[in-house]
């Protein structure tokens, strides 16, 4: 237990260390996407009734940072550590395999959720309303952030080279973030877009932390959970499995 | 309990090459054990199925009795392996580096010892000092201080001095020495040979995943028999010696010397013969050549 405690405040550290670029970096870009779009696009849409397009924008884009920190903090950690050599540090001790995985899990999520709250914070004054459904937007927030954490852990275990990794990154992770609803109500769609964000679990993530600020959304909050919490059980239970078999870390 | 270390019958294969070829030893409490081979005999590839950095395809090995797949908690909480590779985690200092290492292993309140480690290290005030800053040498030393934060049993140094300077070999031989002398396990692997002559009392040497010696240290270098007397004479050998006689080099004669006593007779022969030694002097074999001998596959 206490292995577990120590590798994840060394997590923690790891990024706070380093805050200027895993926390402030991701907050201002955000910022700078929601000038760019609430100016370009505010006159025109209407995303739910009653909702300006540029309140609309600012739970999108926290979830999708969120989303994007979560991966790169457990992805980028391990692969570091892996090509640098120090993992051996952490295989050498009996650190379970829950342990590493919790570790690095937990550490994501709150690199996530630190993201999170610095991108409404600075993107507040464009309109954003206290939350209508605080309990569902944590929830979401925890879980969006889970999910993404482990994919992270998946896929800092699985590749061997930083170009592995960023490949995982860019044809994965960001067009499943970019085209998941966050710029767009899905409901504006053509028919067969609709069908096709639906397949994508980040799509009910941002739906559901849209839900917990408007108290409404593209689809019931009680789905999106359902398809977000499954996918963090399934994605844990395997990356578990993975990290206990000694996938890629112990040849 | 029974042994410190036992290794049996492990084999390890990465494709098509054999690294471990049914590899068995035991390494006894409180041993100064060396494992000696040259580059690719496998040495930390057994090192690594020791500590379950990789797993052996056959056999099994324990760590003070337990397990290494099946006990695997048991076998790390004795073990410290300080590994070949200078590995380091750029975000931290000595100290914090430190202090994270012993949570790994469940202990909370370590100060007082990771305080001691630094100060037999040479590392106090490099403490606070990020890992980055520090030179290899230094590095080395925070490698063996972390392999040292939970109190093993049993330590193995997988050459801990390969690219270090003379004075901080030396220092980390007497700190060796000293937890040694306290009762630890200590397996080294070198390219020193006059560090594992200096320092172990028995040595296994490995080649192409083969174990191909395991031998006290004095019995090693006395099987080999190749101690030798050069002699400069004032006339020719005697005949009753030339059964000795191994070769000739710059006038001097070489005798081979299987036993010191031997020496008395060989001086008497020449008295009898009214032949004046000029001038004499004994080699003794070393590592080295007993090392060289067996790694081209010459018998002992
Ligand atoms: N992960 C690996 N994959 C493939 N071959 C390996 C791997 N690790 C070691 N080897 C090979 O196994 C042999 C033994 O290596 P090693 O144990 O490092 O030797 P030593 O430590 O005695 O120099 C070498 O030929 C090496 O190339
Ligand atoms: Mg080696």
């Amino acid at each position: 237990m206490y292995g577990f405690i120590t590798l994840f405040k060394k997590e923690i550290l790891r990024f706070w260390k380093v805050g200027f670029q895993t926390v402030m970096a991701p907050v201002l870009t955000a910022l700078l996407y929601q000038l760019i779009f609430s100016h370009v696009l505010s006159q025109h849409v209407e995303a739910y009734p009653g909702v300006s397009y540029t309140a609309f924008l600012i739970p999108g884009l926290a979830m999708m940072s969120m989303a994007q920190n979560a991966f790169a903090n457990s992805s980028s950690s391990l692969i570091q550590s892996k090509i640098t050599g120090n993992i051996v540090f952490l295989l050498l001790p009996p650190i379970s395999a829950p342990a590493f995985f919790g570790a690095y899990l937990l550490a994501s999520v709150v690199r996530g959720l630190v993201v999170g709250a610095g991108v409404l914070l600075v993107t507040a004054w464009f309109g954003l309303p206290l939350p209508a459904q605080p309990l569902w937007l944590l929830a979401f927030a925890v879980l969006g952030c889970g999910v993404l954490g482990t994919l992270g852990i998946m896929a800092g275990i699985w590749a061997d080279k930083f170009d592995q990794l960023a490949a995982f990154q860019n044809f994965l992770i960001m067009p499943l973030t970019f085209l998941s609803g966050v710029f767009y109500s899905i409901n504006s769609l053509p028919p067969l877009w609709r069908s096709v964000s639906h397949l994508n679990p980040v799509f009910y993530m941002i739906d559901g932390f849209r839900y917990g600020f408007f108290g409404q959304a593209d689809v019931s909050p009680w789905l999106s959970l359902a398809v977000v919490g499954g996918c963090f059980v399934a994605l844990s239970l395997w990356v578990m499995r993975l990290i206990a078999s000694g996938y890629k870390l112990r040849h | 309990m029974t042994h410190a270390i036992s290794i049996e019958a492990v084999s390890k294969r990465f494709a098509s090459l054999q690294a471990l070829d049914s590899i068995s030893f035991t390494v006894e409490h409180g041993e100064f054990f060396a494992l000696l081979g040259p580059n690719g005999a496998g040495k930390t590839t057994l090192i690594s199925a020791m500590a379950g950095l990789s797993r052996a395809d056959s056999g099994r090995i324990r760590i003070m009795g337990h397990d290494t797949v099946t006990q695997t908690r048991d076998a790390r909480m004795k073990l410290g392996v300080v590994p070949q590779e200078l590995v380091f985690d750029p975000f931290f200092t000595v100290r914090e580096t430190l202090t994270f290492q012993s949570g790994y292993f469940g202990i909370r309140h370590n100060d007082a010892w990771v305080d001691e480690l630094l100060y037999k290290l040479g590392l106090t005030d490099k403490a606070n000092v990020n890992m980055r800053a520090l030179s290899g040498g230094m590095k080395r030393r925070v490698m063996v201080a972390q392999a040292l934060v939970h109190r093993p049993p049993v330590i193995v140094l997988d050459e801990p001095t390969a690219g270090v300077d003379v004075e901080l070999r030396q220092s980390l031989w007497a700190f060796v020495k000293e937890l040694n002398a306290a009762g630890h396990t200590i397996v080294l692997t070198t390219h020193y040979l006059e560090e594992a002559e200096a320092l172990c009392s028995r040595i296994a040497m490995m080649k192409k995943g083969r174990l191909i010696a395991l031998e006290n240290k004095d019995t090693l270098l006395s099987r080999s028999a190749a101690r030798e007397v050069s002699l400069q004479l004032s006339g020719p050998l005697p005949a009753s010696l030339q059964p000795l006689s191994l070769r000739q080099q710059d006038g001097r004669h070489i005798l081979a010397l299987p036993d010191i006593a031997k020496l008395e007779q060989v001086l008497s022969e020449l008295r009898l013969a009214a032949v004046e030694v000029r001038e004499l002097s004994v080699h003794e074999t070393d590592l080295e050549q007993v090392f060289v001998k067996l790694m081209h596959g010459g018998q002992l």
